[in-house]
Formats: structure tokens, sequence, C-alpha cells
């Protein structure tokens, strides 16, 4: 058995039993961020800081909400809206969260493709993410089902079709899915308890994995500059902080990105406020009709892009490059060939213009699909979605004929 | 030793798998309450009628003596007959993306607002995106009475025709 001492303080007592500088030590304040980093590096803690905002939020959330066909409706609509105090304010903050998350994750994922931060020893911080951006699509959309209005049936029965995967006629998937022939009760209550428990237990879980994966190849920095935190840390350690190329996580590069954090929480909290409409859809204010389709079916903002790469092609074949849109960005570090890490600028004009029509067509994509299909709109939604693919398959062939740097 | 300790946590894994997949399936009461029952009888001519069969709207309408006069083999192949009247009885959503389509009296024919389908009386595509003609639901004739959710001897030919799936 292992040696205690009778213990000095509160401290030292958790010391030998928790080891709690230590821990600080590892997690904190020798857990070393390069210095040559900008404001895009601050994503991830805005990102963890939304996400304590939607559990928080659904928990009060949670207490009010019924899970049934008959009550869902009005137990959000009614019950959380007019009389729990300040029940509006959960539903707002939860909502405005769950589609500014999304705007985060991108701008987080478009800044990991610019600095190259998914290679050499990073791509399974790149996959632990996209992991996380696929089930934080599922927790959406589950969540979207929860107040059993027009849009959350519409849109369950449109997405549960999908498994039906076209010609193959797999109706019987679709009726397992929903539990019933058409949306309903066992739907609702599926969905409910993947949106409170499954869900985000996944995502808790995979926030573990994708910080877990960050330690080894630690955090990229502006320059993709590779240098040795062992020796750059001892250099901090012996005071030589000007000198080391490495600060300390806690409390210098929190300190930083707290500062973005809250500049953040100004930008949400005015949307909380004042501007919560552009989050909850008009048309999921009239309740759940299965013998009245709204006129447009649309998703919401973040999975316009994808939703417009299905939508111009016939069927199958829509489907097919639906399935290929949400599943390519997981092979960006297999596919990209160059060795260099480092901004897309520096890596020479065809991967800038590669990283920055994809931003373009991906922009286009979103507001096509919003767009009615009609006239000029489908030729521009079908050119992006061709764009997209061309891209993709772009990719390997200008990399590999990258100059290394 | 391991494999032994593999093989009986594999038969608790798959046990547990099959359990998890059978109590998603679509429950006895869900089943049973599958079905519908019209009454052909009662539905007038040229009129829409808008019934419901496992939550989904379907389309009834009896055709007029013009529209059973006019149309072509392709169409008489999908009426549900009984006696001399002839209806159209299908599942009411576009076949596209799962939108309702509008019965038009003038034009004697559906249009899909959503994504702009059209459909003629007999639920046959005449303006894509529809990939496929509205679905006729499994149904068996007893006399004036159509029961909705079984395969009777009448659907039965309608598949083996392959008007339907």
């Amino acid at each position: 058995m292992a040696h205690f001492e009778k213990a000095t303080g509160m401290r030292d007592w958790l010391n030998q039993r928790l080891a709690i500088d230590k821990v600080e030590k590892v997690m904190a304040s020798e857990y070393w961020i390069p210095k040559n980093i900008n404001f895009l590096w601050a994503m991830g803690m805005v990102l963890a800081i939304t996400f304590a905002l939607l559990l928080v939020s659904g928990i009060f959330l949670l207490m009010y909400y019924q899970p049934n066909v008959e009550t869902a409706f009005d137990s959000v609509n009614y019950t959380i809206m007019q009389e729990v105090e300040f029940g509006w304010l959960w539903r707002h903050v939860h909502a405005v969260a769950a589609s500014v998350v999304f705007l985060i994750i991108y701008i987080h994922m478009l800044t990991g493709i610019y600095y190259g931060s998914y290679k050499k020893g990073r791509e399974m911080i790149w996959i632990s993410g996209m992991l996380l951006f696929v089930t934080f699509s599922a927790e959406a959309f589950s969540g979207y089902m929860l107040p059993w209005g027009q849009m959350s049936y519409w849109a369950g029965m449109v997405i549960t079709n999908l498994f039906a995967a076209g010609s193959l006629e797999l109706n019987g998937v679709v009726e397992w899915i929903r539990g019933d022939y058409v949306p309903g009760q066992a739907f609702l209550g599926r969905f409910f308890m993947l949106h409170v428990l499954l869900l985000p237990l996944a995502i808790i879980a995979l926030i573990g994995i994708h910080f877990a994966a960050l330690r080894i190849p630690h955090v990229n920095n502006q320059d993709g500059e590779e240098f040795d935190f062992d020796v750059e840390s001892k250099k901090y350690l012996a005071g030589k902080k000007k000198e080391s190329k490495v600060i300390r996580f806690a409390n210098d590069f929190m300190s930083k990105d707290m500062f973005v954090v809250s500049i953040f929480l100004m930008f949400f909290f005015y949307l909380v406020f004042w501007q919560y409409g552009f989050a909850m859809d008009p048309v999921n204010f009239d309740p759940a009709d299965g013998l009245v389709t709204p006129a447009h079916i649309y998703p919401e903002w973040y999975f316009l892009w994808s939703y417009e790469i299905l939508r111009p092609f016939s069927r199958d074949v829509g489907l097919i490059a639906f399935a290929f849109a949400q599943v390519i960005f997981f092979a960006l570090p297999f596919l990209d060939r160059s060795p260099n890490v480092a901004a897309a600028n520096r890596r020479g004009i065809a991967f800038a213009l590669w990283f920055w029509l994809m931003v373009i067509d991906l922009i286009v994509l979103t507001a096509m699909g919003k767009l009615p299909p009609e006239g000029i709109f489908n030729d521009i939604g079908l050119y992006a979605a061709l764009g997209f693919f061309v891209l993709w398959i772009a990719l390997p062939i200008i990399t590999k004929f990258e100059k290394k740097l | 030793m391991g494999k032994a300790f593999g093989a009986v946590a594999g038969v608790g894994a798959v046990g547990s798998l099959i359990a998890m997949k059978q109590t998603w399936d679509p429950l006895p009461s869900v089943k049973a309450a599958g079905f519908s029952t019209i009454d052909l009888s009662l539905i007038p001519e040229n009129e829409l009628v808008v019934e419901k069969w496992r939550g989904k709207p379907i389309f009834i309408l009896k055709k007029t003596a013009e529209m059973v006069a006019s149309q072509e083999s392709e169409d008489a192949a999908r009426d549900i007959i009984i006696g001399d009247a002839h209806y159209l009885v299908v599942i009411a959503l576009c076949t596209h993306l799962g939108c309702i389509p509008a019965y038009r009296d003038a034009k004697k024919d559906f249009k899909c607002a959503c994504h702009g389908g059209e459909f003629n009386v007999s639920g046959r595509v005449t303006k894509s995106p529809p990939p496929s003609p509205l679905v006729i639901p499994p149904y068996k004739l007893d006399g004036h009475i159509v029961l909705l959710g079984e395969e009777g001897p009448e659907y039965k030919k309608m598949k083996e025709a392959g008007v339907v799936a």
C-alpha cells in the first residue's frame, strides 16, 4: 500500500491522494501553446463555451418539455414560452446557440484547412473533429424534431426517407428508424432520447478524444513551424520568456482565449435578446400535420450546402452526391498530397485558389439551397454542386505538384 | 481461454443487438392501426376525397365517363374497377420529396407546389422532377369496400403487370 503522511494542509492532503498539483501542470500551466497564433486559435474555446450554453439551457428546457405528440408543441410554445419564468430565455439561448455553433464549427474547420492543421501527425485531430461535426449535425436534427411543428414533422419525413436509398426502396429501414409508417410517437420518443442522452454523451466523449489528439502533435501555429516543445518550454521555465516560442495554456493562452470568448458572447447575447428570429423558423410555429405539406421544405442554414448538392440531380445520383459530400471532408488529410504545413497563401497559387474556391462554392451552395429551385437558381446550384466534386478531384493532383517549402 | 471468453461475449453482443433492433421495430399497435377501410360507393364523381392511411394522405377520385373513355391503357391499368366505376386510389405524396400535390379541376390533373411536378388524373408523371407515378397503396376489395394495407388479388394482378412496385 502506498505510504501516506500526516498532511500539512488541505492542498497537501489532496496532493497525496489526487496529485492535483501535477494534474494542474499537465492540463494547464505546463501545457504549451505556440506564440505565433491569432484569434482564430480561440474558436475551440468558443465552441466549448457554446456547448456549455447548450447544455445548461437544455437542462432547463428538459424540465418542462414533454416528448409526446399530443403535448410536445404546447409544452414548448405555451408552457416554456408563456408560463415558465425565463422559459423564453432558455429556449432562445438554446436555439441561437444551436445555429451559431455551426457558424463557429465552419470557421474552426476552414481555419484548420487554411493553415494545414490536419497533417503530419495531426490527422486524428481532424478526424475526431469531423466525427464531432457529424454528431453535432445529428444532435441538431434530432433537436429540431422536438417542438413537433410542421418543419419538424416534414424535415423528419424527408430526412428519414433518404434512408430508403433511392431506387433500392428500403422502406423497411425507414419504417424501422421511425418505428411507424410516418413520424409519430415512437419517432418523437426515440429522437428525444437521442437528443438528450445518447448524442450528448457521444459528443462529450468525442470532445475528450479531440483534446487528447492534440497533446502529442500539439496545436499548429500560423507559420506551420515545427519546433521542439521540450526545448522551448525549458526556455520558458528558465525565465527566458521572450526567447521561448511557447506560452502556458493557463493562464497565458486562456486569457487571450477568454478575450475572444467575451467578444463572441457580446455578439451571442445580442442575437439572443434582439435577433433570435433567424433561429426560429416561422413554419415551425404551426403544429405538425401529416395531411398538409409546407410550400417549401428546406433545412436550417448550416445544412443548406449539402442539401443543395442533393437537389439538382435525379434521385439516385443526388443521393450518391449527398453521401459523398457528407464523408469527403474526412479524407482531407489523405487527399492533400503535399508535405507542406503552411498557410494556404504561402503554399503557392494552386492551393490558395483551391481554398478560396471551396469557400466561395460552399457559400454559393448555401445561398442556392435556400432559394426556390427555379430557372437560373437551378443552373447556378447545379454548377456549384459540380464544382464541389471538381475541387475534390483536383485536390490530390494540385497538391502532388506543389513545391516543397 | 481467450477464445472461449470471446465466444461467450460475442453471443451476448449479438443477442443484445437483436434485442435493440427489435425494440425499435414498429409496435404491434402501430401495425394493427395500419389498415383503413373506405366505402367507394359513397365517393362522388370527379370530386377529390382525401382519406388517411398509416398517417399518410390518400387521394380517392371517381373518374367521369369522359375520363375513362379518353384514357390510355397505361392509365386504365392503374384504375380500381368496381362494376363500371373507375377509381383512382393513390398515396397523396409526391414521389419526388414527399409534398402533397393539389388537384386542378380545370386541367383534371395534380400539381405539386414544392418543385413543380405534375401528374395526370391516373397519377402518372406528366412533368418532372418526380421520378415515378403516385404510389397505389396495397388494397383488397370486398364489394364496394376497399381495405388499405392488405394485398388482395386485384392488387397482386397490378403487381404482376408492373403497375405497382
